[in-house]
């Protein structure tokens, strides 16, 4: 007789083998497309035709409502791409990196969005598509770190040593967001002593905080899903890289 | 003949070591272990790993999977002394000024940079810009580097690259001057290693195992 | 540690002219794209200036960690006695004093063609000692983290630049601005944060990079 005496896996062990994770979280997947499309639906409604005009921009205010969250996500995915390198260097957990890696790219594209909405909604609003105000041009260099990473990762043959690394880097940029939110704020202000136009716009009653929320959830629930899916194509990318190199080793010997 | 033992007594010692480079395993599960006074020889053909096994063992490379340690070490300072293909030799600076800088670094624990530039008869060199110097002198250079700080451990990747018989000769001859002294090496090579007592001497044949 | 990268560093022979002929020449050539209008070339100056040293920063780097990566001297590096956080700060120290300082000393020759006038030179002395000291921090983070890139040198600008847009923000802020006092004192806040950072940071990168 024998008696199994493995210790119990905790969860979190449990999703650190790579294969086990994309088994383990695919059950995932649908639930969450299928709520994050829910919420896009009930989010664009409140937006487009439950919410009242802005007095002063008329309807293009409704754009705000792709812009805000998208800022903010902008902001978000940057912090769960510095957690995720914490757990590179700290906790060394396996998936960690490629959370990593796979958040990149989708940060760099919601920065882009904010950016381009924030374009879009400026045209008739301020007069030009670009403003080079404090919150505009900090979300311009967020893009660029972003996208300074996604070359980085692109430059290493060797993804899995490259983590480490890039976690470095991750951090030294985490550390150094809000010095340049603050130095761009403080060049803002010197170079355009006239009050900027607030991006947020004004007060917000309630009517619209609420398709805000929905809106904030939905863009959310979609980063989740999709970094959920890429961390699935990464580990299988991985897994296909390994295997190609075995089969040349095994080709050469 | 007394044996000077100037090192502790250690034993390098490895547990179900797998290592690799870039999520390939070159070799898996080796367990092995060197103690003080002896010397391993890692043999096979190119490619199976020597370099990055020694690598590992140097702690540039993370290990796969297991482990290995220096059992009887202490473990602030560093033990180990890594010789590997590139010389680390700066051509702008004379032959004194790149040894003594390595001496300063890694503790001027051994022989005085003149001592060490005359064991690997770099002697009448000593001012000339390392530039200048040939292949196989700049490798002598590289092993005076070994004698100027005292390290128990040498890894050596092919110590005999670039050298004549003479420099064969002489590296067998630092091998056993270490060992004698209680250190331990493991060098991987394709040339033959002749020590004063061969039975200090183990082979790790690589390339069988995976 | 310091003797040697200075000794190495001053032998390398060229290097040290070129990186200043660089400087001068891009600060030069403004002018020629803007046109040699006094007024102009006087508001832009501190940022041109700003600017070229950046560049010229930038240009150094490439010296401060591949030729100990490529002749295998920053694997020994790692097995020194010293903790590499110190090699990496020795380093940092001959970069700057190799690179910045000399920067500094041709900064009069484009004070005068930029039109520059005698106050803000001497606030833009002050801003370049206060500030380069940073750039050569946040160059020496770049250059570690693509030390074991084969076209790093490439990505290492990319990756600097956002990190330095502070430095130039209250660099030439200091040179022009009203608050230039409050500039110098961010400016000094800045160079310290990330002198003190900067050598960890590196060595972290440069451990995990395996040869």
């Amino acid at each position: 007789m024998s008696i199994d005496s493995a210790p119990k896996q905790s969860w979190w062990n449990r999703i650190s083998h790579p294969g086990q994770f994309v088994t383990w979280t695919k059950p995932l997947l649908w639930p969450l497309t299928i709520l994050t499309a829910v919420l896009f639906v009930a989010g664009l409604w409140f937006a487009l035709f439950n919410s009242p005009q802005d007095y002063q921009m008329g309807d293009t205010v409704r754009i705000m409502y792709v812009h805000v969250p998208n800022a903010w996500l902008s902001q978000f995915v940057y912090g769960v791409m510095a957690v995720s390198a914490l757990g590179t260097l700290v906790w060394r957990h396996p998936m960690a990196d490629v959370s990593m890696k796979s958040a990149a790219p989708l940060g760099a594209l919601f920065t882009a969005l904010a950016l381009f909405t924030g374009a879009l909604w400026g045209r008739p609003t301020w007069g030009t598509f670009w403003e080079w105000d404090g919150r505009m041009t900090s979300t311009l260099v967020l893009l660029l770190i972003y996208l300074g990473i996604i070359a980085l990762w692109r430059a290493f043959d060797d993804q899995l040593r490259a983590a480490r690394i890039i976690a470095v880097f991750t951090l030294v940029g985490a550390i150094n967001i809000p010095i340049i939110k603050f130095s761009v704020d403080w060049w803002s202000t010197l170079h355009q002593p006239a009050s900027v136009f607030r991006a947020d716009g004004p007060r917000m009653p309630g009517s619209i905080l609420t398709p805000l929320f929905v809106m904030f959830f939905a863009f959310t629930f979609l980063f989740l899903t999709l970094h959920l899916k890429a961390m699935h194509t990464e580990v299988k990318r991985r897994r296909i890289a390994t295997l190609q190199r075995k089969a040349a080793q095994g080709a050469a010997s | 003949m007394t044996q000077r033992q100037v090192f502790p007594p250690l034993t390098l010692r490895t547990i179900g070591l797998s290592w690799g480079r870039g999520g390939m395993a070159l070799g898996e599960s080796l367990d092995f272990s060197v103690s003080a006074g002896r010397c391993l020889l890692l043999r096979g053909p190119n490619g199976t790993g020597k370099t990055t096994l020694l690598l590992t063992l140097a702690g540039i490379v993370i290990p796969l999977d297991g482990g290995f340690a220096l059992e009887g070490g202490d473990e602030e300072i560093a033990q180990i002394h890594y010789c590997g293909h590139r010389n680390a030799i700066k051509p702008l600076l004379t032959v004194l000024e790149n040894l003594e800088f390595w001496r300063a670094i890694n503790g001027p624990t051994g022989a005085s940079c003149a001592e060490a530039l005359g064991t690997v008869g770099l002697l009448g060199l000593i001012d000339l810009d390392a530039g200048y110097l040939s292949a196989g002198q700049t490798r002598r250079l590289a092993l005076a580097r070994l004698l100027v700080s005292l390290r128990p451990v040498w890894l050596l990747d092919e110590p005999t690259a670039a050298l004549d018989a003479a420099g064969h000769g002489l590296v067998s001859r630092l091998i056993d001057r270490h060992l004698e002294m209680g250190g331990l090496a493991i060098a991987a090579t394709h040339d033959p290693i002749t020590l004063a007592e061969p039975d200090r001497l183990d082979t790790l044949a690589l390339g069988a195992l995976v | 540690m310091l003797r040697r990268e200075l000794a190495l560093a001053l032998r390398g022979g060229g290097d040290v002219l070129t990186l200043v002929l660089f400087f001068v020449i891009v600060g030069a050539i403004v002018p020629f794209a803007v046109g040699p209008d006094k007024v102009l070339l006087a508001r832009i100056a501190p940022g041109i200036v700003w600017i070229a040293a950046f560049l010229a920063m930038l240009l150094g780097l490439e010296r401060l960690f591949r030729p100990d990566h490529e002749d295998g001297s920053l694997v020994l590096l790692r097995q020194a006695d010293l903790p590499l956080s110190a090699i990496i700060a020795a380093k940092m120290m001959a970069h700057w004093l190799v690179s910045a300082v000399p920067l500094i000393l041709a900064s009069p020759l484009l004070a005068v063609l930029l039109a520059m006038d005698l106050a803000s030179f001497w606030r833009m002395v002050l801003s370049l000692l206060l500030g380069t000291p940073a750039l050569a921090a946040f160059g020496a983070i770049g250059a570690a983290v693509t030390v074991s890139v084969n076209r790093g040198g490439l990505i290492a600008p990319i990756l600097i630049a956002p990190l330095s847009i502070p430095v130039l923000i209250f660099g030439v802020g200091a040179i022009t601005a009203e608050q230039s006092n409050a500039a110098l004192l961010f400016l000094a806040a800045l160079s310290l944060l990330a002198l003190a950072l900067a050598p960890f940071a590196a060595a972290l990168a440069i451990s995990s990079a395996e040869d």
